[in-house]
């Protein structure tokens, strides 16, 4: 008889009605073969691995995160409530201690979704790992958070949300933004000026493959991991590194990806992207929970996996191995990079152009930040699109200091015309403000 | 007439019934050894006056395969499995001669690796030196291409007696249970084959020339001549009689909770509109989930024989039977004793039960009468707790579309409907410690015996289509079906419910009782780059497990 090593639990919600469209990535079909083949392999009834029903989020464990213009309901479809409420019931139930970890095998996805959401990006409408993330934390006492997302896209949204927070360390590997959708995730890209450090990027370059994946993990990310110490490890576990995967250029396996989640160790996976559904995401995401429940995956190979075949040159072994070097120095020097910028005293100014690229709308984002040795610091968030509208929006972290408060309610208060809505973000007292301008 | 025959753990409950309702019931002794025996006599008794040509049917409800499982008296057999990708099948392993080998079809039924003939062979002769007749085969995804398995069932069929393969059990999926319910198939056969015979031989013998039929696990019955090939659905465990009885009491348009109190244990179950709800996949039997249709029960080890003790300082009711109730001449106290003592039981010896309950009611420094409604409540306030368990379940079961989630039926039952020996009394306990309304199951002594005999034919149906490839199957059904292009679910729909239709009357359904029920009808495109390659259909379809038609009237009659 199976017997699993860790207690596993598992949310499967496979959205069989739901698409962005008929032939979009995105569509009713991704996982019924995935699902075939958890049926068929008897997982669900595997002595330790036990299946959650989703719960659906609501308004406000949304608007902890996102601002949604013109409001949450225009931005989100039931099955996003769903999805993100399904990563929300996996991280409830590791909390809870109901299961040492779990698995969110849902759809759709989130971790394109900035802070900031206008309509679509990158098959994404909101976060669902910050949902349920900033929901964990305002019910259970967990500060220190690791978010790895292993996504072959970068995971910009993610990014964006936790760029300004010291204690959330985001992660991304992903294939070359020179190469690859979003086109961002450098090297330099290190997190704002309160959290510098706290935002690594591993940009890998096309046809990595084993190799390469599990050395970034081993020599990079478990190093940095191990300093770190979060209370909490989240994987952003996309599946679009495959070899057979339509819409990128990497050479990655479920082998592979099993042997990252037994390393890695996540106490939450959550799915995001994945697109070769028949060849790679039914092995793929048997590997993922195999691995995670501590069951031998040794077998959960593709019909076609043929490893000398994907096998990665010399050239991306070489270009890994200086990436690692780099990011590793940067997150050496965090803090003497934290000193630097906070003594600055004052604040940090950025503007951004984003691009929905699903919705097809163009926003245009004025950002300030109160610079804070204390806190995360007081952001604030002038924000236009091409569909007219205008929004200020002000975070205040959970962990604010007093000075960061009062710059936040300022303001939210100050005399401003112009803005269609005027949000702000308390998450001192975890609500949601929205005034008149 | 029709004549109803449950076989229990103590006793055996005989009805005969006709279209008015109950025209006579007896109980006989069940004895374990000779479940043939008991089952003989009690058929005796019951038609002691009666002509036979005024029955027209005959149901039993025996737990004899459940049983011969149990005391491992089960055939030899020999397993073949081939798994491919995935989980390592010996993980699966049911027996001694379990031998995986090579071969391997994919999510689609796609073949990925060749059966080796060679390999088979092999097996063939080390199972054969073994002294095997029966062998089980069982591939990876052979329910939706069974090719692998009938290439070795072919290989085999000269060397062995019978040969059972894996897509002939059940069309849904999930391989380790499609592995343990072959093996319970094959290693049930011999012994559901010779004792049916049996029965019917003796009956013929008495010119009782009448159809047999057998009940299921799932509610449903089947006739004996089927159950022949399909020995494993009649593997019974759980109330399935009992609950059946309550169906054909309870009322329509409402959920309700069946709770049948026996000696040692205590069944839930539950009921949507006047038909059972039913595990998603199948029961577990020794430790192996079957795809063995079967009621959703929740099974406490709490009944009116449950040993009642104190531990720590505190009262502990059941799980172990230590023998009957002190009041009946048993060797230590039970929840009877605690009625007995609180003049609920009549003709039980009270003095007894006193005597019983008195070293708890000491420990508790309580009085002998409050200790025993104390005994009682909790008994009570268990069954309710477990009420509500299995209703949360039910309702958590995961579903995997946005409308099912947003729109599904939640169970939210206010009434419960009470059988078993001490029925009546804690129907009005129950229904005054809690918000249901709780009745007793009218005829509640023998209602299990009524719903056996009242039992339709039920059966299911999957059927898989791919019109990318240009097939609709249902390998369990022998049926495989070139379809174009424009084939949907629709199309699916009724070809199941052909299929359905067919497999329904050949078990034994009468056409009056087809009542269709679509359990699932999923219809994907399939895309490829940008463009549809075709549709991905999925049916299931059963016969929804209910009353024969014609004997409605029977709850107006014995209803209250
Ligand atoms: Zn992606
Ligand atoms: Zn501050």
């Amino acid at each position: 008889m199976l017997q699993t090593k860790n207690k596993t639990g598992l949310v499967f919600f496979p959205a069989f009605d739901w698409a962005i469209d008929p032939t979009h990535p995105e569509r009713e079909e991704r996982l019924l073969y995935t699902q075939d083949q958890v049926l068929e392999e008897g997982i669900l009834d595997i002595e330790g691995i036990e299946e959650f029903k989703p719960e659906l989020v609501t308004v406000e464990d949304v608007q902890r995160i996102h601002f949604c213009v013109p409001d949450v309901q225009s931005v989100m479809t039931e099955s996003h409530f769903i999805s993100a409420g399904g990563a929300k019931k996996i991280g409830t139930v590791v909390l809870e201690k109901q299961v040492d970890n779990g698995f969110a095998l849902v759809r759709p996805p989130g971790h394109h979704a900035m802070r900031v959401v206008h309509g679509a990006r990158g098959f994404c409408n909101v976060n669902i790992e910050a949902i349920m993330l900033e929901y964990l934390r305002a019910t259970y006492n967990i500060k220190k958070v690791a978010i790895v997302d292993t996504d072959c896209h970068h995971g910009d949204g993610t990014q964006d949300i936790y760029w300004h927070d010291p204690d959330t360390l985001f992660i991304s590997m992903h294939q070359d933004g020179r190469t690859l959708y979003p086109g961002s995730g450098f090297i330099n890209e290190l997190g704002g000026p309160n959290a510098v450090g706290k935002t690594l990027n591993i940009p890998l370059p096309p046809n990595t493959s084993e190799e390469g994946f599990l050395y970034a993990i081993k020599e990079i990310v478990l190093p940095v991991l191990d300093d770190f110490k979060p209370d909490l490890i989240i994987n952003s576990a996309g599946q679009d590194n495959h070899y057979t995967d339509p819409i990128t250029n990497m050479n990655f396996s479920a082998q592979g990806y099993a042997e990252l989640t037994s390393l890695l160790k996540p106490d939450i996976a959550v799915l995001e992207g994945g697109y070769s559904i028949e060849g790679a995401l039914p092995y793929v995401n048997v590997g993922i929970i195999l691995a995670m429940a501590g069951i031998d995956y040794s077998k959960v190979k593709e019909p076609d996996y043929d490893p000398v075949k994907i096998r990665q040159t010399a050239d991306v072994t070489d270009c890994i191995k200086q990436t690692g070097e780099k990011v590793l120095t940067c997150w050496q020097q965090r803090e003497r990079l934290k000193k630097q910028t906070c003594e600055s005293n004052g604040f940090e100014e950025r503007t951004r152009n984003i691009y929905y690229d699903t919705d097809n709308i163009s926003e245009r984002q004025a950002e300030k930040i109160r610079i804070c040795a204390e806190c995360g610091g007081a952001i604030r968030i002038d924000s236009s699109s091409d569909r007219g509208y205008h929004i200020l929006a002000v975070h205040i972290p959970a962990h604010a200091c007093k000075a960061c408060r009062e710059t936040g309610y300022q303001w939210y208060d100050e005399k401003n015309k112009g803005f269609d809505m005027i949000l702000l973000q308390d998450r001192t007292t975890d609500q949601f403000h929205e005034r008149k301008p | 007439m029709i004549i109803g025959l449950d076989v229990g753990g103590t006793h055996t409950d005989v009805v005969l019934l006709d279209k008015k309702g109950l025209v006579k019931d007896v109980k006989v002794p069940t004895d374990p050894s000779d479940l043939f025996n008991t089952v003989l006599t009690g058929l005796e008794k019951i038609t002691e006056d009666i002509h036979h040509r005024e029955i027209t049917r005959v149901v039993l409800s025996t737990t004899l395969t459940t049983n011969a499982i149990a005391q491992k008296k089960m055939t030899r057999v020999g397993m073949i499995v081939s798994g491919g990708p995935g989980i390592d099948p010996e993980n699966y392993r049911t027996n001694g001669n379990y031998y995986t080998v090579s071969g391997s079809i994919d999510h689609r039924g796609r073949e990925i690796q060749p059966v080796n003939p060679v390999e088979i062979q092999g097996v063939v002769e080390r199972l054969m030196d073994a002294g095997i007749r029966h062998v089980g085969v069982v591939g990876k995804f052979s329910t939706r291409n069974p090719d692998h398995e009938t290439t070795i069932g072919s290989i085999l069929e000269d060397s062995f007696e019978k040969i059972f393969l894996g897509h002939q059990v059940s069309g849904n999926l999930n391989f380790p249970r499609r592995i343990a319910t072959t093996f319970f198939k094959a290693a049930a056969y011999s012994a559901h084959k010779a004792f049916f015979e049996s029965v019917k031989k003796s009956l013929d013998k008495k010119g009782f020339e009448i159809p047999i039929y057998i009940l299921k696990a799932d509610g449903g019955t089947i006739s004996f001549e089927a159950s022949i090939d399909y020995p494993g659905q009649t593997i019974l465990s759980g109330p399935a009689a009992s609950v059946m009885g309550a169906t054909v009491f309870a009322p329509e348009n409402e959920d309700v909770v069946v709770i049948d109190i026996g000696g040692t244990t205590t069944d839930i179950a539950v009921l949507i509109n006047r038909v059972p709800v039913l595990e998603p996949l199948g029961i577990e039997i020794s430790g192996y989930k079957t795809l063995i249709r079967a009621l959703k029960t929740r099974s406490i080890g709490l009944g009116g024989d449950s040993a009642v003790k104190v531990n720590d300082g505190k009262l502990e009711i059941g799980p172990e039977r230590l023998g009957p109730a002190m009041a009946f001449g048993g060797p230590s106290p039970t929840s009877t004793d605690a009625l007995s003592v609180l003049g609920l039981i009549q003709n039980s010896d009270r003095e007894k039960a006193v005597q019983g309950i008195t070293p708890i009611a000491e420990a508790f420094g309580e009085s002998v009468e409050k200790t025993a409604s104390m005994i009682f409540d909790d008994s009570c306030r268990e069954i309710l707790n477990q009420v509500q368990d299995i209703v949360a379940n039910i309702n958590s079961k995961p579903v995997y579309t946005v409308h099912e989630l947003m729109e599904g039926y939640q169970v939210k039952p206010e009434k419960i409907l009470v059988l078993g020996g001490p029925a009546p009394y804690f129907a009005k306990r129950l229904d005054e410690m809690s918000d249901f309304r709780v009745d007793v199951v009218p005829a509640w002594h023998v209602a299990n015996a009524i719903g056996a005999a009242l039992a339709r034919t039920t059966c299911e149906v999957s059927l898989f289509a791919d019109t990318g490839k240009g097939l609709a199957v249902s390998p369990e059904e022998k049926f495989s079906n070139k379809v174009n292009r424009n084939y949907n679910k629709t199309e699916a729909v009724k070809d199941a419910g052909d299929l359905l239709n067919k497999k329904a009357l050949q078990i034994g359904a009468s056409a009056e009782d087809f009542e269709m029920e679509v359990v699932e009808h999923i219809q994907f495109n399939m895309v490829r780059g940008f463009s549809t390659t075709g549709k991905n259909i999925r049916v299931k379809v059963q016969v929804k497990p209910g009353i024969i038609h014609g004997y409605g009237s029977i709850s107006i009659k014995q209803g209250k």
